[in-house]
């Protein structure tokens, strides 16, 4: 099921701009057409390619916002998943709990 | 002669369908929806797209590219890992736009005893994936009630008609389910949940509903950065009690969009309406009349509305195995009737 509905109308999560736009909805409460213009503006990318994964993977990699692991092309120098929502946070301006619970215990 | 059309009962079934008699089961689905609820029906044109849909031969259908839609959900993971495995499996192989972290026991009365435990798993979440991760459970209210919790029975109370005692022992369960649920919310929050899920809300009644609103209410005033979901149970709210209030809105009774004002009124930042699916009738039966009823929340919602399409509701079949053609009818459907902001 989770594939089926990923497939007929997910936005394609950490292949493309899926966990940007969701960071919106869930913490601003932001309706879809919002939350995707919100976050196509600070990416600096037109709100159609915050669903295409060709468009994004650039993206992702050039902001160091994470990327899907693929064992046929690795980018080991990618940040970790810390690290990339600390820059996730920061593009969108938009505060991460966990960043934000690890800069409280004194790492930045 | 009219070719038949291969098609799904909402048990999953396979059956078969004129052009024709799907059509009328369409329409039916929406009158029945505009005759419980007094919604308005679907327009015509909306009707013609859903037949063009499910009279489809194709074995799957999609959104237009562009029309793609934030997903959201409950119990994420997979038998076949451990936890937090099957948290990555999401992220990583099914592209999931955000995740749940959830307990089997899937009550925050029975998380509360094992919290910190939680809280661990979290931290260890959110450590090693990036995408969002909330933690999800259910209200149940029925939990606190006799033999498994302190409260009077009010099942059994109220068919022998003491309906006073009825009342008052949900509004005691309401008090303690409410104290658990915010000490659960809080207590992942501070382990770095992006965000609480209040799943099956309304699952024992318009109590279950109120205490659910109370803590949404707290939740908010303290934790204004908190995602907050909540996700119905069914797509009326059945009056167990029948006189609640939630700042003055009667809660028993409420269909969708009635319940989606008091779930923005308290804070909640994502509404996730639920409509039930009758297994006896088909695919098209059971979609039109969810999307007939949940309509309403779309026009007027000012938060994300995310309908619920897992098993059994909005539309998809009652079945543990499900189907792709029928699966991904209800998905497309639902975004382009409603255009609703995720599922």
């Amino acid at each position: 099921m989770p594939v089926a509905h990923g497939v007929a109308a997910g936005m394609g999560g950490m292949r493309a701009a899926g966990d940007l736009v969701a960071r919106l909805q869930m913490a601003r409460g932001m309706r879809l057409v919002e939350a995707k213009t919100y976050v196509a503006c600070k990416l600096g990318v037109g709100v159609r390619d915050l669903s295409d994964c060709v468009a994004m993977q650039e993206v992702r990699a050039d902001l160091g916002l994470g990327r899907i692991l693929e064992g046929e092309a690795p980018h080991p120098f990618d940040p970790s998943p810390m690290e990339a929502k600390a820059n996730i946070a920061r593009l969108i301006d938009l505060p991460i709990n966990s960043v934000e619970r690890l800069r409280a215990r004194g790492l930045s | 002669m009219e070719p038949h059309i291969l098609t799904r009962m909402a048990d999953g079934s396979l059956t078969e369908m004129t052009r024709s008699e799907m059509r009328a089961d369409l329409e039916a689905g929406v009158d029945e929806a505009v005759r419980r609820a007094k919604v308005d029906p679907l327009a015509g044109d909306e009707l013609d797209h859903l037949l063009d849909i499910f009279a489809s031969s194709s074995r799957f259908t999609a959104v237009d590219i562009g029309d793609e839609v934030m997903l959201s959900f409950d119990g994420t993971g997979a038998a076949q890992f451990d936890r937090i495995g099957g948290l990555l499996l999401y992220e990583q192989c099914l592209a999931s736009d955000s995740l749940e972290l959830f307990h089997q026991d899937y009550s925050y009365k029975a998380v509360k005893t094992l919290v910190p435990h939680e809280q661990m798993a979290m931290k260890e979440a959110q450590e090693r994936l990036t995408i969002p991760v909330h933690y999800g459970s259910q209200p149940d209210l029925g939990r606190y009630s006799e033999p498994d919790g302190p409260c009077p029975n009010w099942s059994t109370l109220l068919p022998e008609l003491r309906i006073e005692e009825a009342r008052a022992a949900q509004e005691q369960a309401m008090d303690l389910a409410t104290a658990d649920m915010v000490h659960v919310a809080e207590a992942l929050w501070e382990a770095g949940a992006d965000g609480v899920n209040f799943d099956t809300a309304g699952a024992a009644g318009d109590a279950d509903l109120l205490a659910t609103l109370r803590a949404v209410e707290t939740l908010r005033a303290r934790h204004p950065d908190m995602g907050i979901m909540v996700g119905m149970a069914a797509e009326r709210v059945l009056g167990t009690h029948g006189e609640l209030e939630f700042h003055s809105t009667r809660v028993a009774g409420q269909w969708p969009a009635g319940q989606q004002r008091l779930v923005e009124q308290a804070g909640a930042t994502i509404f996730g309406p639920a409509v039930n699916v009758n297994t006896g009738r088909s695919l098209a039966w059971n979609t039109s009349r969810a999307l007939a009823l949940v309509k309403p929340c779309a026009a007027q919602a000012r938060v994300p509305v995310h309908m619920n399409v897992g098993m059994g509701v909005g539309g998809v079949p009652m079945n543990t195995v499900l189907a792709v053609d029928a699966v991904s009818r209800v998905s497309r459907a639902t975004v382009e009737i409603l255009r609703l902001d995720g599922l």
